[in-house]
């Protein structure tokens, strides 16, 4: 007799895949809320390990972030240059959650994000005010690969998502007497630690501000991000819409904002008003222009890898952004840091 | 007591290399380096502020036998401050000389990190028993100064946070405090 013995390993043609599907299989598989290989990795509470990791609870239940459509703009940064999206979700400064780096990523997973306004407001013929569906169905999405600068002189590279703020500034029609836009994140210490106690908020004043000049504002390259990797943003990097200014010094780049407000005068903002002597309004990276208490001239770029693995690289001016050079042709960024 | 010594040098020594194989093998987080920093920073000066609190414990409890865990408590002070050191100038620094002596001029904050450590090094190379004898007297002027690099140290670390400038205060404050307890011993150096 004769048997055929079909070894489970065996396929058949009607398994094999349609070409149609597979010519598409990166929309594909978008659609069901993957993208790359760096987000197959879950951003994981225990990200930042540490001796005591072996003794801390079970994982708490995760923040859902989902997936986004958008398309990809070229950037001069390769994707082979990422930092692994477990360091950029895990390493954060986050103060509303507390000042350790691991701080926000353990204490920001209940944080809701709906209902959340986002309003537009101040010198402007026609104030917007966007719910949280509309950050994401306003404009059309990009993703950029942006490096970011932290004034702790430690870098990544990120795959924001999102769109130029211009976009929106210029929806909101500015009038002509308005000169700069400051930002507000939200003010919440029922959800935010950091705002109920001086000690965990690292002695910051809340809520916590931010601001830009007109014209920096407009710069193609400031863009209001929504997502990272892939998805939306996780809250401990902000969620559901933070600013990127990327030729700036990190804190710049405010996180989970509320309002954005046209004014003409220049607005405070929270780390000059921390310490004036050591944080500008300004804040362009720039390595010739040393914090008070350390040097700016190098960063430590977070790649993979452990204590091996670690780059020290020259800081490059405007973080190597060099088309915004002329929005600062003639001031002394000595003076205005 | 041998029990609590053994228990004490393993926990001490194990966490540091554990922590230290954490950070070779990509398991502390964004910025091993910077964790490691933290990690033997916070040990060292823990370990200096715990030394000198077995003295004054010691006589508060009328319990002897804890004066002679002093020397190996500030042994491991010094040893975590070392190898915070060996961080600094090998992984951040990479050995870059000219970077690393500008960087230890021109920094108040790691100026006096330095000097701290300068001291925690003569107080290690001299703990040992013949030189002690050797030294006589001198050698308890020379280990005084545990008491201005537990200071030294507590203003590292002010100077180096960004804003939350509460726990170094509360290790000063603390430091302020175990100095006040032999302030009769220090005026009597003065004298």
């Amino acid at each position: 007799m004769l048997f055929k013995f079909h070894n489970s390993n065996s396929l058949t043609e009607n398994q094999v895949t349609d070409e149609a599907v597979y010519k598409q299989r990166r929309d594909v598989l978008k659609k069901l809320g993957y993208l790359g290989a760096g987000s197959l990795l879950a951003a994981s509470t225990k990200a930042s390990a540490g001796p005591f990791d072996w003794f801390s609870e079970e994982e708490k239940a995760k923040f859902a972030t989902s997936a986004l459509n958008f398309s990809k703009t070229k950037t001069d940064e390769s994707s082979t240059m990422l930092t692994p999206m477990d360091k950029a979700t895990g390493y954060n400064n986050f103060y509303e959650f507390g000042t350790g780096k691991d701080d926000p990523i353990n204490n920001a997973q209940s944080f809701n994000v709906e209902p959340w306004s986002l309003s537009i407001e101040g010198l402007v013929e026609k104030p917007i005010t966007l719910s949280y569906d509309d950050l994401f169905s306003s404009f059309d999405l990009e993703e950029r690969i942006y490096r970011l600068r932290c004034v702790e002189a430690w870098s990544m590279v990120i795959p924001w998502i999102g769109f130029s703020l211009a976009n929106i500034i210029k929806k909101a029609q500015p009038l002509s007497s308005a000169k700069y836009v400051s930002f507000q994140t939200l003010y919440d210490p029922k959800q935010m630690p950091g705002q109920r106690s001086r000690f965990t908020g690292g002695g910051v004043d809340y809520p916590y501000v931010e601001g830009l000049r007109l014209d920096e504002a407009m710069q193609p390259l400031t863009m209001l991000s929504v997502g990272m990797y892939g998805k939306t943003l996780p809250p401990q990097n902000g969620a559901p819409i933070r600013l990127v200014v990327p030729w700036k010094y990190g804190f710049k780049s405010i996180k989970s904002i509320v309002k954005i407000v046209l004014t003409d005068k220049q607005p405070p903002t929270t780390w000059q008003i921390l310490a004036p002597d050591e944080y500008g309004f300004y804040a362009n990276v720039n390595p010739q222009v040393d914090h008070p208490r350390w040097s700016q001239a190098r960063e430590r770029r977070i790649t993979d890898g452990g204590l091996l693995a670690q780059n020290r690289i020259d800081t490059l001016p405007f973080n190597g952004y060099e088309e915004v050079a002329p929005l600062y042709k003639s001031m002394d960024l000595r003076k205005f840091y | 007591m041998r029990v609590i010594r053994l228990l004490g040098h393993g926990v001490l020594f194990t966490w540091l290399t554990i922590v230290f194989y954490q950070g070779f093998t990509d398991q502390l987080g964004g910025d091993p380096v910077q964790s490691l920093l933290d990690f033997t920073g916070i040990g060292a000066l823990n370990l200096l502020v715990i030394s000198l609190t077995v003295s004054p414990l010691a006589m508060y409890l009328k319990f002897a036998q804890l004066i002679p865990f002093r020397r190996p408590i500030g042994l491991y002070s010094a040893l975590y401050a070392l190898s915070h050191f060996y961080v600094f100038i090998a992984f951040e620094l990479q050995f870059e000389l000219r970077l690393i002596v500008s960087e230890i001029i021109k920094r108040p904050y790691i100026t006096v990190g330095f000097v701290t450590l300068l001291i925690l090094t003569a107080l290690s190379v001299t703990s040992l028993n013949v030189i002690k004898k050797r030294m006589g007297a001198k050698w308890f002027t020379l280990h005084s100064l545990a008491y201005v690099a537990v200071v030294l140290a507590g203003l590292h670390y002010l100077w180096l946070v960004k804003s939350a400038w509460y726990e170094p205060a509360i290790y000063l404050l603390f430091s302020v405090y175990l100095l006040l307890l032999r302030r009769t011993k220090i005026k009597k150096m003065f004298k």
